[in-house]
């Protein structure tokens, strides 16, 4: 990076502040993803006023900018595609405002999604958004992402949680959109800016909702000799239009993985489980109960177990969430699809998966949101063996081409990023694209914040290519 | 409009056929906005046309207001230009159902009453509990943007609705979202069309999220004296594990007239100066009986001065008198004057300082809120002088100021056309003006429509 900005931006953050060795940037060249691209600086500010002196000195140097949570997102986004400044809002971690009151707090972007919980519990309250990360990742990177969670089945994604932010948008203006209650008068900006994956502004402070914690949880394991019985059982169940908090799948070659890994307590020998979590007030967690036992025996389930206490539940829950983690002694590499399906269709999907992995001859493992039909299949290779990676690259799109061709999305909750952005024109037409462009400009006139993501690179190319695809899973972790 | 009426006319009838497109002066007027009559209606038959007549407006830099059953066109201020009115309910149909998938896809023009009675076939139903319901379209009542009564319990049209087609300014038929109930592909321009009153796009079809119909539902209404012991009562059930359907808060101008809407003896008007609160709650048997001793209980604990359960279909009865209460308002003359006042709590003890407002100026005045929504502020003047439409106009600057005060936002929702040359009926400009502005122009760079009738002039 240019001397020149690295002392602007010493000028503006204190001498010393900015990272820009190469040694230094190394470890914010990647994030959760399979990416990579390094930054030309990182700096770290502590408030809004010197996120927005950055971004003009940015603007004047004509610098890219991209902000930065905790590096958690897993397509790609908070990665300086194009070199440039990158913003990481570790220093923005503070809680400024509870309102136990009106069940709302405002937030910094880097504050870490849990710590808001554990600020508020005691008054019997919690930020509903839980994605696996929840212990790592921030705030202001939920809200870039719109991220999702095993619970947002019941309660939906970070969208349905924001009810104002703090914008610096890319020439420094700093503004205010939405209201603390919600409901501002005029367009939902921040409908908007909530999952525009940080093209179109730096969000530098976060109004939530609090949802009060339920009277009773009970957290239900239910046991299949095959992954059919439990794909059947979920297509049931949102059938019988039975809402569970939360409704995950792991299929039977999965949970040994977890099980080797957590000690979970998933049964080894099974083919598949259902862990499903129904919360709310005693009567209402009964009667769902007894009506997703009874949809689970019908679909053959050897077994439906019940977390005795707090502790057996959250062994459970940790299995589940660190599953990914327990991918990691399988293989060399793993690539962990994010796809998103109608519920009714989650049976034929899997069975679809399970005919791909075969005709590439690979392993794919599935543990995924199955009650929002968000699917996660993971395909375990060697990125060693040129063959294998083919094969890896030709399975993944031929999955994602599926998800779209039965109704479905590109992702659920990971996001475009770099990722998935040349796979875009198979749900979207060029006057698609035309008007998502004209809202980026409308914004980010010059491209000066995220560019590369979001938007395929080979714009209305419409077709996923191989060497797309290739740079998808180039440089594997 | 750069044309004659005869010549637009002509025009349209090429692109979309003359069965579907009228000139007649009558018909036309039928369409009026705030007194603005359109030179022409068109009637498209598919989407395709819809954006064949946008590309012809923009072509010939017509003024466009998409127009459903007309029911709420008396939102916003009024139209700078209107050339043409683009009436959408030919586009009625549900396109795709997925019942075992709780999501549906279905076009702007149908009534909410019959894709309800659709999805009831399958015992499903979609929470969009708006005034105006029996008559409103699907794509009228996402571009209103009035608060749903359910919202308490199933959120509001942003956390259901999954995605959007419509025609922007361009004339291109475009989408965002999907039909999925989980997504983050690409940009939700769906959201932004939520309230947006016509003037980014022409919605043509909407997808959504359903919901099971409840097994059974219940009301608890409870009477009481004061603000505070209202606000204790509210406190004490929203702190409560109880997760009401409803909560709504009436002034006892408001319950005379719910009451004559149920027309039944129960909930009979309460005494002036007390409020009554309605809660909505619903669950099988087991549920009922948990919420219906619960919130009894609560009752008590605040002193209410009565408190009575309604079953059943008394229950839904009430539920539709709520959720229309603020049609009856507006129907009743058209000269109520209705502020819609968003604030955080909804409902404070400062609230009697608008009955005092109203009081001071000697205009009958009601009141009706719900916690989840907004509040609701009525004014009933007597037949219209221009020291009443003076009046009107310095309460509602009183209004403004108060709900900046509360944290909080007003407008004007319905009002005289008279009072609107006064008064902005969306109050002074937002901080967030300026993007507004710029995301209009990405729908609608020609500002072709409904131009000058929403927030900040655009």
């Amino acid at each position: 990076m240019d001397k020149q900005i690295i002392r602007g931006l010493e000028a503006i953050l204190g001498a010393g502040t900015v990272l820009h060795r190469p040694e230094d940037l190394l470890l914010y060249e990647y994030d959760g993803s399979v990416e990579k691209g390094r930054p030309g600086a990182v700096v770290f500010p502590s408030t809004t006023e010197e996120v927005a002196r950055v971004v003009k000195l940015a603007a004047q140097h004509d610098v890219p900018i991209v902000g930065r949570g905790a590096g958690t997102g897993l397509s790609g986004g908070a990665l300086a595609r194009t070199g440039g400044i990158m913003i990481a809002f570790t220093r923005m971690n503070r809680i400024l405002e509870l309102d136990f009151d009106n069940q709302r707090a405002v937030v910094q972007p880097g504050l870490v999604n849990l710590e808001l919980t554990r600020a508020v519990e005691h008054a019997g309250l919690y930020f509903a958004p839980d994605p696996s990360s929840q212990k790592s990742c921030t705030i202001g990177g939920n809200v870039s992402e719109n991220a999702g969670g095993p619970h947002t089945l019941a309660y939906g994604v970070t969208s349905n949680h924001v009810t104002a932010l703090e914008l610096v948008l890319p020439d420094g203006e700093i503004c205010r959109v939405g209201t603390r209650r919600g409901d501002s008068l005029g367009y939902d900006l921040t409908g908007l800016i909530v999952g525009s994956e940080g093209t179109l502004a730096l969000v530098t402070e976060i109004s939530v909702k609090l949802l009060r914690k339920p009277e009773s949880v009970k957290t239900l394991l239910a046991i299949f000799e095959t992954v059919d019985d439990a794909s059947e059982t979920v297509a049931h169940i949102t059938a019988r239009a039975i809402t569970p908090a939360a409704c995950e799948m792991l299929d039977g070659w999965t949970l040994r993985a977890v099980e080797d890994f957590i000690r979970a307590g998933f049964p080894r020998d099974s083919g598949a489980v259902l862990l499903m979590e129904l919360e709310g007030l005693a009567e209402v967690v009964a009667s769902q109960a007894a009506a997703v036992e009874e949809v689970c025996r019908l679909h053959h389930a050897r077994e439906v177990r019940i977390a005795r206490d707090a502790a057996e539940r959250e062994l459970l829950w940790k299995g589940r969430k660190n599953a990914f983690g327990a991918m990691g002694r399988l293989a060399p590499s793993n690539y962990t699809l994010d796809g998103v399906i109608p519920r009714s269709k989650i049976p034929q999907a899997l069975r679809r998966i399970q005919e791909i992995g075969e005709k590439y001859d690979f392993r794919i493992g599935n543990i995924f949101h199955a009650g929002d039909g968000n699917l996660h299949p993971i395909v375990l290779f060697d990125p060693r063996d040129p063959v294998q990676y083919e094969k890896a690259v030709e399975a993944s799109a031929e999955i994602i081409r599926y998800c779209v061709e039965i109704g479905g999305a590109l992702t659920g909750e990971h996001g475009i990023g770099m990722e998935k952005s040349e796979l875009m024109p198979l749900l979207f037409s060029d006057d698609d694209f035309d008007l998502m462009r004209r809202i980026h400009d409308a914004f980010n006139p010059v491209n000066a914040l995220n560019p590369g993501k979001v938007f395929p690179l080979n714009k209305g190319c419409g077709e996923i290519t191989p060497r797309a695809q290739a740079a998808v899973l180039a440089n594997p972790l | 409009m750069s044309v004659s009426a005869d010549t637009l006319v002509a025009g349209l009838e090429s692109a979309i056929g003359s069965s579907r497109v009228t000139g007649d002066a009558a018909l036309c007027t039928k369409y009026a906005v705030d007194g603005m009559i359109p030179s022409v209606v068109a009637s498209p038959a598919s989407a395709l046309q819809v954006a064949e007549i946008v590309r012809f407006a923009k072509a010939h830099k017509l003024a466009a207001i998409p127009f459903g059953n007309g029911t709420k066109t008396r939102i916003g201020m009024p139209p700078r230009r209107y050339d043409l009115a683009l009436e959408v309910t030919a586009l009625n149909q549900i396109a795709y159902y997925d019942p075992a998938d709780l999501t549906l896809s279905v076009d702007a023009g149908m009534s909410l009453a019959k894709l309800n009675e659709a999805l009831a076939e399958q015992q499903q139903f979609l929470p969009l509990a708006v005034p105006f319901f029996e008559e409103s379209t699907v794509g009228g009542a996402i571009a209103a943007g009035l608060s749903s009564s359910l919202r308490s319990s199933y959120g509001s049209a942003r956390d259901f609705l999954l995605g959007a087609e419509f025609v922007n300014g361009a004339g291109a038929l475009t989408k965002s979202g999907g039909r999925v109930v989980k997504n983050v592909t690409g940009y939700d321009l769906h959201k932004l069309l939520i309230g947006s009153l016509g003037t980014l796009a022409a919605i043509t079809r909407l997808n959504f999220r359903t919901f099971p119909l409840p097994q059974g539902y219940g009301q608890l209404l409870a009477n009481f004296s004061s603000v505070e012991a209202v606000n204790e009562f509210k406190s004490m059930v929203v702190r409560s594990p109880l997760s009401c359907t409803s909560f709504d808060i009436l002034s006892a101008e408001a319950t005379a007239r719910v009451a004559k809407a149920t027309g039944s003896c129960e909930p009979a008007r309460v005494p002036n100066g007390q409020w009554q609160t309605c809660i909505g709650f619903e669950g099988d048997e087991s549920v009922l009986r948990r919420y219906s001793s619960d919130l009894t209980k609560y009752a008590q604990q605040c002193r209410a001065e009565r408190y009575f359960l309604l079953e059943a279909d008394a229950a839904k009865t009430l539920s539709a008198a709520l959720r229309e209460l603020l049609t009856t308002v507006v129907r009743s003359s058209e000269h109520a004057t209705v502020f819609k006042i968003t604030t955080l709590p909804a409902f404070s003890v400062d609230i009697l300082r608008l009955r005092e407002l109203a009081a001071q100026y000697s205009m009958p005045s009601s009141i009706f809120a719900s916690a989840a929504g907004p509040l609701y502020f009525a004014l009933e003047p007597p037949p219209l002088k221009d020291e009443t439409i003076a009046t009107l106009a310095q309460i509602s600057s009183e209004v403004l100021e108060y709900a900046a005060r509360h944290q909080g936002q007003a407008c004007i929702l319905f009002c005289p056309p008279e009072l609107k040359r006064l008064a902005n009926v969306w109050g002074s400009a937002t901080p967030d003006a300026g993007i507004m502005r710029r995301v209009k122009n990405a729908f609608d760079p020609q500002n072709i429509f409904a131009p000058g009738r929403f927030v900040s002039g655009i």
